[in-house]
């Protein structure tokens, strides 16, 4: 649905965005992720056909966005970072203006723009004008004017910025629905959104892709397998015994696991629950859980839980972001897949 | 076309869904009311050369409601979308960018001439009223808003070029009233010579908004002036066309 090749694009003598190549197959949804100032809203007011590139080609749906800007304008719904609209405005009337100007046909508009208002639940302030709306209504607007002519392809830049939580929550419930119907492509800096919506992830640093694939592949490549704690239910008889498994874990040489254990005991049920907190997350590249498992294998004790949490995108991100120049993967010999 | 007509339409109704419209409209015509009044009591005073239409059109109350119109209708056109944004939801819509200029163009263009619209009335009140119709031609009458037209057409479009220019509409602003008072006094150059170069003369009633307003409402029609707003409106709509689509290479 979108391609992408060589895009250059430089402001002055800043460059943006430097030879970025890649392409979104239908259905697909697209996260890009970058720190500020990588170059992800440049990009996406690239393929959205407000800005031309310097350098490379961009096609949308087969279509050139320079030589066939209006056919490729036609296919895509975009909602700009900030979500600039007419203050002096009432939404359904923006709404069914935004619509006429997209080529949905007269008879038509009142159905799409009632489906619009529907689907990003702002039919309650329909009749309200644009400057007065919160900024969490605007954003649901902006978005509502993106798909009201049902376009192929959604270009939609940091979409849940200045939401509260729940709104962020519906927003994204919204985009996953979406992703049924459109090929979506979203920047964001929040990394577990895009972990949470996208299918595929593409990590931008100084206008460069640094990185892509899905989320899973990403943490692997990263070679950070863990982030959290590694959490150990053990059955101990007392007070006095939870503090003996405490001693010796806390004795344990646990492989990069400079770490502190912690205990909370509790004897009425007999277990306790033991976190295993690393020293730092970035020294982390080892799961220590064999050998937690070895050392209660031969003290015979009774294990009800060891589990890990997998690295968040977070970390994955700030390792691609800080490895620029690209560095070859590095590879730690004794990893294994993990599961919490 | 249809896109053209969408988008005309919403300049318009942007224009009076904010208070803009309706405050120029107002002092407008409290000026405009009082220069009539001015006139007609002139007539209450014994015989006089002058018409209702040229004793109304050749005062300096005319002159200046008139040249303070342009910046103020045209600042906001594009700095205005410029600076808000919405620039970007609008140019990333499948529309030309010439729809766009247009639109803008003929969207002022509209509020300019509804503006000035109940003026003519005053005119139709007073030959209903007096059946004085000696006392304002129908020639007169028809020249002077023509003239008005035209000229509205030429500054506007200069109005135009000034606000894609920028993003701040003070800037249009003041640009838009500079290069119309350039203009404007160039005209009065006439005034100086003496109205007696003929060549001088020539030249200036080209850009005398004053000298063809004088002729215009007497009832003469001079096809110089015609020509001269309507190929300078083309030029600078065609400008402004340029300067709207130069905003890519320049963000």
């Amino acid at each position: 649905m979108i391609s992408v090749q060589g895009l250059t694009k430089s402001y002055g003598a800043t460059h943006a965005v430097r030879d970025l190549s890649f392409s979104v197959d239908r259905g697909e949804v697209i996260g890009f992720l970058g720190p500020n100032g990588a170059g992800k809203s440049t990009t996406m007011k690239i393929l959205s056909g407000y800005l031309p590139a310097d350098e490379g080609e961009v096609r949308i749906a087969g279509f050139d966005i320079l030589s066939q800007s209006l056919k490729a304008r036609s296919r895509i719904g975009y909602l700009p970072e900030n979500v600039p609209l007419y203050p002096e405005m009432r939404v359904s009337e923006y709404l069914r203006y935004r619509a006429a100007l997209k080529g949905v046909r007269s008879r038509r508009i009142t159905e799409k723009v009632e489906d619009a208002l529907e689907l990003c639940s702002v039919s309650h302030v329909r009749k309200q004008l644009i400057g007065t709306l919160s900024k969490g209504y605007r954003q649901r607007v902006g978005l509502a004017d993106a798909l009201v002519n049902e376009p192929d392809i959604l270009i939609l830049d940091e979409p849940t910025i200045g939401l509260d939580p729940g709104q962020i929550r519906e927003v994204r419930e919204l985009i996953k629905g979406l992703a049924k119907r459109h090929t979506i492509l979203l920047s964001s800096h929040i990394l577990s959104e895009v972990e949470m919506t996208c299918s595929r992830v593409l990590i931008i640093n100084k206008g460069r892709i640094v990185a892509t694939g899905t989320p899973a592949e990403l943490r692997e490549r990263s070679g950070i397998p863990l982030s959290g704690s590694v959490r150990m239910e053990i059955q101990t008889a007392n007070q006095k015994a939870a503090e003996a498994v405490l001693a010796i874990l806390q004795s344990l040489e646990v492989i990069d696991f400079a770490s502190i254990p912690e205990a909370t005991p509790s004897a009425a049920s007999g277990w306790t629950r033991y976190e295993i907190v690393p020293a730092s997350s970035a020294s982390l590249t080892r799961d220590p859980r064999p050998a937690l498992f070895d050392e209660a294998v031969r003290r015979g004790w009774k294990l009800r839980e060891l589990s890990a949490h997998e690295s968040s995108l977070e970390e994955i991100f700030t390792t691609f972001v800080n490895r620029i120049p690209a560095a070859p993967e590095k590879k730690s010999a004794t990893q294994e897949p993990f599961k919490s | 076309m249809r896109i053209f007509w969408i988008l005309t339409k919403r300049e318009i109704a942007s224009a009076f869904q904010t208070p803009m419209a309706w405050v120029i409209l107002f002092f407008l015509l409290l000026v405009s009311g009082f220069n009539f009044y001015a006139g007609v009591s002139v007539l209450n005073h014994g015989p006089t050369e002058v018409t209702v239409v040229e004793s109304f059109f050749n005062t300096v109350f005319f002159w200046f409601s008139f040249l303070l119109l342009f910046p103020l209708l045209t600042m906001r056109l594009y700095s205005e979308e410029y600076r808000s944004g919405t620039i970007e939801p609008l140019m990333t819509a499948p529309v030309r960018d010439t729809q766009v200029v247009l639109a803008k163009f003929f969207g002022v263009l509209f509020l300019y001439a509804f503006l000035w619209m109940p003026t003519g009335l005053y005119f139709l009140i007073f030959w209903w009223q007096t059946h004085l119709t000696s006392a304002g031609a129908t020639g007169a009458f028809v020249g002077s808003y023509l003239l008005l037209l035209l000229m509205g057409m030429f500054y506007l479009s200069l109005g135009c070029l000034c606000s894609s220019l920028t993003r701040h509409q003070i800037t249009a602003a003041v640009m838009t009233f500079a290069v119309i008072a350039l203009f404007f006094l160039t005209g009065l150059l006439s005034f100086l010579a003496g109205n007696v170069d003929t060549m001088m003369q020539g030249i200036t009633i080209t850009f005398s908004p004053i000298d063809q307003m004088t002729q215009f409402s007497r009832g003469i029609f001079d096809s110089r002036p015609v020509v001269w707003y309507l190929v300078m409106t083309g030029l600078c709509l065609f400008l402004t066309l340029q300067s709207f689509q130069a905003r890519r290479w320049r963000s």
